[in-house]
Order: C-alpha cells, then structure tokens, then sequence
C-alpha cells in the first residue's frame, strides 16, 4: 500500500467508461509516466495504475477496463464492478463521449446504484460541437447532482478540472446527493419482494438492495453469489420469482435510458444537421461487402510486409552480429572447463535467449501496426468486414488479423489475439492458431519438398498449404460446436468514429505488450531450449547417441505406423525449440551417411510415403516452444496450453497416419 | 406482444430505414448486451448497412452498432419509415 507522508493521505481513484471514450487518454495525461502495469489477481486483464500528484495530494489512479454496462457478462465487467465494490475507491471518475451522452450514460446509470461518488468528464466535446450537439455541463451537473466536466482530452483541454473536482468530491463525500434510477412501475413490487428475501443475507461489501437488481436482470455471478448466501427454502422463492419475470431485464433497462432521457433533455440541444461525417464517408468503402475486402487484404498485406520486411534484417543482425559472438565469445572462455557447461550455456542458454531476443523485432513492429489499425478505429470495420467469413469457423472477425500475420509468425497471432474481447472467442483464436503455417515451417517445406518430390515440389507444397488451412476449417468449426457450445460470441461491436492515432497509446502497448512476452514467454522459452538441449547432449554428446535418439527408438512401433523411422521422429522432436530445427537435425543424423550431401541421402533413404507423412506431421505438429509459452501466457492456463499442444499432436499425428495408411492402401510411394 | 401485425425483425429492414425497438428476444445474456449498446424498447434506430447476408450495421442513439445477423433477428422493431 502506499505510504502516508504528512498530511497527504493516498486517495484511491478508479477511472471508469465505456471503450472509445479516450479514457487511456485520460489515464495518461493525469499519470504521466509514473504508471505500473499488471494483471488483475487470477485474470488475463490488464490492470494499469497510476500515481498523479494534484495540489500536493498524491492520488493512485486505476484504470477500469472499458465496459458498456455492470452486469457480469465479461471478465472485464465483473472487474470493474468488484473493483468499486471491494476496494472502495473514494471516488469514480467517468469519462464518457459526449457526442454519444445517451448511451454511455447507461454505465453511470448502473455506478449511481453503487456506494462510491461519481464525478463525470464529458468529453470529446469538440466532436459533440462538430456534430451540432450543445451540452450545457452546469445544468446536466444539477439534473444528475454530480460535478460534470467538460473536456477535450485530445488537446488535454479539462483534465485538471476534473482532478480538482475529484478531490473536492473526495473532501466534501457527506455532501454528495445524486439522482438515481428508479425501476420501472411493473417491477418495483417484485424487486422489493426479492430483496426482502435477501433480507440480511447479504454480506458486505454487498448490498441487498443491489443484489436484488441484479438478480432480476439475470446477472449469472448475482445469481451464483445468492444461491450461496441463503437458505434453499428463499432461495427457491426467489428462483420462482425470477422465472415469473423473465422479462424485468428489458424494463429496468428501457427504465434506464428513460431516466437518461429525462436528465439530459435540458442540458443537451441539438438542431438537426443533415451533414455526412468523414466517418460515414469512409465507412461507404471500409464496410463495403467488396471494397471493404479489397481494402482490408490491402493493410493486412501491409501490415506484413511491414513486419516481416523490417523485422527480418534486424532479426539477420541480431543473430549474427550479437547472438553468434557473444556464444563464440562463451566458448572460447569456457576452454578449460567441462565440454558439458560450455555446450550448456552456449547452446541450451544462449541458442534459447538467441530464439528469445529473435522475436523482438517482429512483435514491436506487428504491435505497433495492431495498435495504430485499433486505435484509429479500423479494427472494428476489418472486424465487420471478415465476420462473415469467420463466423462460420466459430471465429470472431476480430480473429482474422492475428490468424493473418500466423503465416509469418505463430507468437504474434497468438499474442493478437487479445484484441478479442470474448474469452472463448479468444480461447478458440488461441488454439487454432498454430495450425497456421509459419514461415519457419514453410521454410522446412520448401526445403524438403523438392529434394523428395523434384517436378511436383510446388503441388505438393501448395497442398500441404491448403491442407492445413483446410484442418483449421475443421478444427475450428468442430471445437465451435463441442467445447465452445453454447459459448456463442455475439456479434454486437460499437463502430467508433476514426481518429487520428496517439503516438503515446501506441508506444505504451508496443512497450508493455513487448515486455511482458520477455519476462513471462522469455523464461518459459528458455527453459524448453535448455531442457531440448540436456536431452540432445545426454548421456553421450552428439545427437544420435543421445537421449533424445534413444527416445526416438523406442517411439518405434509409433513410427512404423506412420510411416517414420526413429530419425525423422527424432527431426520431428527436435522442431519444438524451433522449426527450422528439423533440417539441422536432420542434418546430423542423415549426413553422416553418405558424403553426397543431405538431399541426395535424404533423396535415396527415405521414401516418397515417409516423406508425405514427415511433411503432414511437420506442418501440423505441436507449436514451437515459443507459441507454446505465449500461449500460456495469454490463456494464464496450463490446462488449456497442454489442451492445445495435444490436439495439435493428435492432429498432426492422425494426419501423418492418415496420409501414410493411404500411400500404402494405394501403393504408392513405398520404397 | 403489442403491434404483432407490424413488428418485424430487425434484419429484414433494408438500408436507410428508421424503426422503434419494440422487444428482444434470446437469453438473458444477449438481452443484457444488446441493452447497453442503447438497444431497448423505445430506441429510435437507423439502418445504415444491410447487404441481406453478414453483418448489419445501424445507428442507435448516437452510435454505429454492428450487429451479426444471428443477433439482429432478435430485435423487434416497428418500421417508422425509409
């Protein structure tokens, strides 16, 4: 907790507002760079807090998540809500848009029902104006009885009015008398009736009067949270209550939006102006069912080569020009000691911090790109456009980027995911990402393929190409219908208006975003890299005698169904620190053979059969290390990590066994 | 349910219509959603995008909502005019 210095005691701030209302903007200007960023306790969501100091009083500012409403239908809900009611800010400050006041007024209509003052920031009211929308702030302050402020974030136009009224609100809490919502005529007996049920049962910081609210709006944790606080016999009177009144839901929230209508209609003048926005006109082509297309594979194709573009040099530069002699340098001082260690720190430690360090290029620039396309408000419309075609896998639009950029990386895609606010939609994105080709294993494939299958190399590619995108068709419309049943991710997103894009909300994601996967997947990769390597080194150094190769036998009967003997098992293996693995290991174990080179022997031992099984598995196995570890690190589960790993392994696997059991039924390719 | 003769859902409004949400059907959930984005019985809305298949967008108290199709057949809505 914070220190008490003087007479300055810590005052604790929680930021609320709908998305796109600049609240990060807010959150910002008020807390400058002294911000910390972690994870709320047992969640996946980011929690940012903040220290601003104002007129001598330091005051520790938390951004809620951006949430429409107060019912528990999303983690980042139940935060927020929890948040106020078990930290007990001493005052919540919302941002809202003034240019839509109606709708986001909704959320304050749910904050006024709880225990802590509200101080309001309208802002945006430059937008409002251009609209032709005139708020009048004063007489919407005496209509809903808390400070409002006007404001325009943007030009950081406000903010220290509002910091000020916070802290008077702080000062003066006993004065502090808002308007509140009422519930509808239909619902208010019922509502009395359900929460003289709750009684005293209700045990703080929870009121009975809010359960009671909730409940009839059919808020599942409200639900869960009662069925455990009373007695079966209420609780079963109160169930039946519920049921007679399905439909309280849609009253208490048109009772909502009536009240809204009845605190601004004095406050809030708007002539009708018949003007087209700048939004509506680029909309015409961003969420045209053709032009829309068009333009989205356009960016995407930017966003690329972007990434892959500049990322790839740099990539070429870091591993020679720093990873490279910095291990020379290693093993060269490391001459005396035993092999073991030098091979240990040089190729188990450095080889994964080499793999670690790899990646930074390409997920700075891939960062920078997802959030200037989010911030400037065209993720939403690529997310409109693709929903069509995702919808069908079970996907949200929202998932086709991440997806996308999976052809030139799987960490991106997985860590993109996070754009998606559903869990299960970003669950699903989570898992079938990997069965995008990355370039490594596209790499492996155009290595291999014309060394086995000379003329039709570029067929067989292409196939293995179409297979695989064709496998995460299926995959994700199976594990849709199973797992995910009646998880359904509704498709209901708020369009923003487009926005010129905040240099400082782009480089403050970029740079959390980029240091969490160094600290979490960072040591996770390492850990692979030095455990492959112990396997590879052991008991006897060198690959083939190594545990790792007597693994690969013993994994014999397997092989033989698939059509692969222990050393391209072994390759297989091997692949998990990183893809293109497979070809220095294969290296190893075949190149000792013949001196004509790797693809000669390859071409001469190994059968067309084995080859098609070895491609079909490569291509759809297990992710490399560094997928697996950003996968825990996004889902923050191991269960649904190994849950992933398996079904790529069952997969990759059944299709290997799938394409070798073919070749033999036909006789092809056997040798 | 009030005016069954002239409500009629959602998606089948096409591109520059004005309707009043009348009711909501589906679960409990999606009613919750569909109420916070400004979707409730009364709402005044206009349709700014229907291409008959995907996605639908509209204009409701001061906000582009998109909607899938799955989800704009459970808003019942009275035309008001095109």
């Amino acid at each position: 907790m914070n220190q008490q210095s003087g007479e300055s005691r810590p005052i604790l701030v929680g930021l609320a507002g709908q998305p796109n209302v600049g609240k990060s903007t807010v959150f910002n200007l008020l807390t400058g760079l002294r911000q910390h960023v972690g994870n709320w306790p047992g969640k996946t969501v980011e929690r940012r807090e903040g220290i601003a100091l104002f007129e001598g009083v330091r005051l520790t500012i938390v951004d809620l998540p951006g949430t429409y409403s107060l019912t528990a239908n999303s983690p980042e809900e139940r935060i927020a809500r929890d948040f106020i009611l078990k930290e007990r800010p001493d005052v919540v400050v919302m941002i809202v848009d003034a240019a839509a006041l109606e709708r986001n007024l909704y959320l304050l209509s749910e904050l006024l029902l709880l225990p802590v003052p509200v101080v309001l920031g309208l802002n945006m009211m430059d937008v409002a104006r251009s609209q032709g929308i005139e708020i009048e702030p004063r007489v919407l302050s005496v209509a809903l009885g808390i400070p409002v402020v006007p404001m325009v974030a943007s030009r950081a136009q406000g903010v220290a009015e509002l910091a000020s009224e916070a802290l008077r609100m702080v000062r003066q809490a006993g004065e502090y008398k808002p308007a509140r919502p009422a519930i509808a005529e239909p619902h208010r007996e019922v509502l009395a009736e359900v929460g003289s049920l709750l009684g005293n049962q209700v045990p703080s910081p929870y009121q009975a009067g809010w359960v009671a609210m909730k409940l009839l709006e059919g808020d599942q944790e409200a639900i869960a949270l009662a069925q455990r606080w009373l007695p079966e016999a209420s609780w079963k009177q109160i169930e039946a209550l519920l049921a007679a009144h399905e439909d309280a839901i849609l009253d208490i929230a048109a009772g909502r939006y009536e009240w809204i209508g009845r605190m601004v209609r004095a406050a809030v003048k708007r002539p009708r102006l018949g003007q087209i926005s700048l939004t509506d006109r680029l909309d015409r082509y961003a969420l045209h069912p053709v032009w829309g297309l068009i333009l989205l594979l356009g960016v995407f194709a930017l966003v690329f080569a972007l990434t892959f573009q500049i990322a790839g040099p740099v990539q070429d530069w870091l591993d020679t020009g720093v990873v490279e002699p910095l291990r020379e340098r290693v093993i060269r001082s490391l001459t005396g000691a035993p092999p073991w260690l030098s091979g240990l720190l040089a190729d188990g430690v450095l080889g994964g911090a080499g793999i670690v360090v790899t990646f930074v290029p390409i997920l700075v620039i891939f960062f920078a790109a997802l959030a200037l396309l989010e911030d400037t408000g065209y993720l939403a419309r690529a997310a409109y456009v693709m929903d069509r075609y995702m919808h069908r896998l079970g996907l949200h639009g929202k998932s086709f980027l991440p997806l996308c950029l999976g052809f030139g990386c799987n960490v991106p895609a997985v860590m993109g995911a996070r754009v998606i606010e559903s869990r299960s939609g970003r669950l699903l994105t989570i898992l079938l990402a990997p069965l995008v080709p990355c370039s490594a294993r596209l790499l492996v494939l155009a290595f291999l393929a014309p060394i086995f299958f000379g003329e039709t190399a570029l067929l067989v590619a292409v196939g293995f190409v179409a297979a695989n995108l064709i496998v995460l068709a299926i995959a994700g419309i199976g594990l849709s219908r199973t797992l995910f049943r009646g998880e359904r991710m509704f498709f209901i997103m708020e369009m923003p208006l487009y926005h010129a894009p905040n240099g400082r909300t782009i480089t403050r994601f970029v740079w959390h975003n980029t240091r969490a996967f160094l600290r979490k997947a960072g040591s996770l990769i390492l850990a692979f890299s030095i455990l492959l390597w112990a396997l590879s080194y052991f008991p006897v150094p060198g690959l083939e005698n190594s545990y790792l190769a007597r693994f690969g036998h013993s994994l014999a009967p397997l092989g033989e169904w698939l059509g692969l003997d222990w050393r391209l098992l072994v390759a297989l293996l091997a692949s998990f620190v990183a893809k293109e693995n497979a070809i220095a290991a294969l290296g190893i174990l075949y190149g000792s053979e013949a001196g004509t080179g790797l693809a000669a022997t390859l071409a001469a031992t190994v059968p067309a059969a084995s080859a098609l099984s070895f491609l079909a598995a490569t291509m759809l196995f297990i992710p490399c290390a560094a997928t697996v570890a950003v996968m825990h690190q996004e889902t923050g589960s191991w269960r649904w990590t190994l849950f992933g790993v398996t079904l790529l392994l069952v997969i990759a696997l059944g299709a290997a066994a799938l394409v070798y059991q073919a070749c033999r039924l036909l006789g092809f390719g056997m040798a | 349910m009030k005016n069954t003769s002239t409500t009629l859902s959602l998606d089948q409004l096409p591109k520059g219509a004005s309707a009043v949400v009348r009711n909501l059907r589906g679960g409990t959930e999606l009613k919750s959603r569909l109420a916070a984005m400004g979707l409730t019985e009364g709402a005044r809305l206009l349709v700014l995008q229907n291409t008959g298949h995907g996605p639908m967008l509209v204009n409701v108290r001061d906000t582009r909502v998109a909607l899938g199709r799955g989800e704009a057949i459970k808003v019942l809505v009275e035309k008001t005019g095109t």
